[in-house]
């Protein structure tokens, strides 16, 4: 099926990715085709057939509730874009 | 000492024909030499490797060793090493150096292994070519104007040029065995589950896998040893004991019955391919395995289904990159929104992008049952089709790939084209079956692979088809002209 450009665009934020203004016919030509081949999905008959989530048809497995992970903050904010006093920095939210 | 197996040099290590150091140097000089031909590596931490391989060497001496104490390896960079780069073949995690080890990592370790280098790779594995990567395509080491496969080209161009005797990858649709296929050389996708997810950097989580690389089955076996088990820190790990893959190796083909799916032979198989493959399973068969005419009728379902559940699961696991916790950044930020757009418009490539956006319309409200729905519910039928056959066969085998490795380029201006490249890999991962890929002829002197795919957990059976096979054959044995010293 078709998709028109202010879809893609739609999606495009959705998913919080930028495309250039002269990127998007591309994009929408190249979403267009892909989804023209998965469309071949629209003519198989699954009436009744349960969707398979996990291949092995496993359910998540619970833990007991116990901590078992200490705390790697320093670690992890060392690898950080932007900290300061123990917290990720991003541009202003609230003016 | 380079065109030796992982058996044979565990056996010199053990004899002290060489020490681990040895070894070590051996192999990083020809990636030295050699790599800026194939670029299959990213990131070569030599002192790391040497240290490594120091520490290996003491722990020969005292005799508490391991199959691979002291055998370098390679991994592809979507596996994390704590204070090794782990790129995953991306600008988005091009600074990024992991604070933990993927279990994989841990396991290797554990064992005594040496980490020569990070393998390249399709953008987080996103890819039938490596030409998706940050850093540039792989070269096939069998002709450098062609693709190694993928999304492991890396490990398998590495293996096949002799910069590692072996190598880790994994594979969500093919991207093991497919590059094992084109680079002449085995491969192994274990059962979804088999191996830990943990610190493999996730594309589509219910059909990643982890797996070997590597020049035999004997190999591959060794390999899976160490990195199959649960791991209670991923919560899809399976719990199922873990047998000794090398102890069945030797096993009699006698009375084994092998499908051959119909749809697998059919229009789309490049014809001296298919030769080359019937003239592989005679052998099987010369051993005493019959082979019997199945059908995987809902083959055709394969490619769509797995291109809307392969996208679902990553436009959810490839929001995690936000310029925010680690990775790329944009510069001069305007705000919150102008951080997120733009971090993840300069931080990943174009395929990338595109699987974001078709799994992000897949998962949309209002396109929800039409799209990701409906590819679940013919995944099932897929998984199905196999059950079945398996109540008429053991294994099942056929082409890994249509035809031998294409030119770099041929098809990389079109995904829909690359996409059917993996027709007949995919539906292993979406049954979450285990699956080989070993070498079974040439076809205009480039290397063409026999799948072969078992039962969930059939990774023993698997390999010893494949080892049986190697005993009588010698294309696993046959290597591209790569110079270099000795």
């Amino acid at each position: 099926m078709a998709i028109e450009q202010d879809e893609i665009e739609k999606i495009a934020e959705l998913a919080r990715i930028r495309i250039a203004d002269d990127q998007i016919g591309e994009v929408t030509q190249r979403i267009t085709e892909i989804l023209g081949m998965v469309d071949q999905l629209q003519a198989a008959d699954t009436a009744g057939v349960e969707p398979m989530a996990n291949p092995l048809d496993a359910t998540q497995r619970l833990r007991a509730d116990e901590v078992t992970e200490i705390n790697h903050r320093e670690a992890f904010q060392a690898i950080a874009p932007a900290v300061e006093n123990g917290l990720y920095l991003v541009p202003k939210v609230i003016e | 000492m380079h065109e030796h197996t992982v058996a044979q040099l565990a056996q010199g290590l053990r004899d002290k024909t060489f020490t681990s150091v040895e070894l070590t140097r051996a192999y990083l000089q020809r990636i030295a030499e050699l790599d800026s031909t194939y670029n299959a590596f990213i990131t070569v931490d030599e002192e790391r490797a040497l240290a490594s391989a120091e520490a290996a060497d003491r722990r020969l001496s005292t005799g508490d060793v391991t199959a691979l104490t002291g055998i370098p390896l390679a991994h592809k960079d979507i596996f994390c090493t704590q204070g090794i780069r782990t790129s995953c073949g991306s600008k988005m995690l091009d600074n990024f150096i992991p604070p933990y080890d993927a279990t994989v990592i841990t396991r290797f370790n554990q064992a005594g292994a040496v980490i020569l280098g990070k393998t390249n790779l399709d953008e987080f594995a996103m890819g039938s070519s490596n030409e998706n990567s940050y850093y540039g395509p792989v070269k096939n080491p069998w002709d450098t104007s062609l693709v190694p496969g993928g999304s492991s080209g890396g490990s398998a161009a590495a293996v096949a040029a002799m910069l590692a005797p072996a190598a880790t990858g994994t594979d969500t649709g093919g991207s093991i065995r497919q590059p094992a296929a084109f680079c002449g050389i085995t491969g192994l996708k274990p059962t979804y589950g088999r191996v830990s997810r943990l610190g493999m950097i996730a594309y589509a989580s219910s059909l990643d896998q982890g797996g070997p690389l590597a020049h035999t089955a004997q190999d591959c076996a060794i390999l899976l040893n160490t990195m199959a088990g649960h791991d209670p820190l991923d919560s899809t790990s399976a719990e199922a004991a873990v047998e000794d893959y090398t102890t069945s190796l030797d096993n009699r083909l006698e009375g084994l019955r092998i499908g051959l799916p119909r749809e697998y032979f059919g229009e789309g198989l490049d014809s001296a391919t298919g030769e080359q493959i019937r003239g592989a399973l005679k052998e099987l068969e010369a051993q005493g395995a019959t082979l019997v005419d199945i059908s995987l009728p809902h083959s055709d379902l394969t490619i769509p289904a797995y291109y809307i559940i392969a996208p679902a699961e990553a436009s959810t696991n490839l929001s995690r990159f936000d310029g925010v916790r680690y990775g790329y950044r944009c510069d001069a930020p305007q705000n919150l929104h102008d951080l997120y757009t733009r971090t993840r418009e300069e931080g990943f490539g174009d395929e990338v992008k595109r699987r974001i956006l078709v799994g992000t319309y897949a998962l949309s409200a209002g396109y929800y049952d039409a799209y990701y729905k409906k590819a679940q519910q013919a995944r099932r039928l897929i998984k199905n089709d196999f059950m079945g056959a398996f109540e008429q066969v053991d294994v099942i085998a056929g082409p890994t790939t249509p035809g031998p490795a294409f030119g770099l380029g041929a098809k990389s201006d079109d995904p829909v084209a690359m996409y059917l490249e993996d027709v007949y890999t995919l539906a292993v991962n979406l049954a979450g079956l285990p699956g080989m890929s070993i070498p079974a002829g040439l076809v205009d002197g480039k290397p063409v692979g026999l799948q072969l795919i078992g039962r969930h957990f059939g990774e023993a059976q698997l390999l010893n088809i494949a080892h049986r096979f190697q005993q009588a054959t010698d294309w696993h044995t046959r290597s591209p002209q790569t110079g270099g010293a000795a």
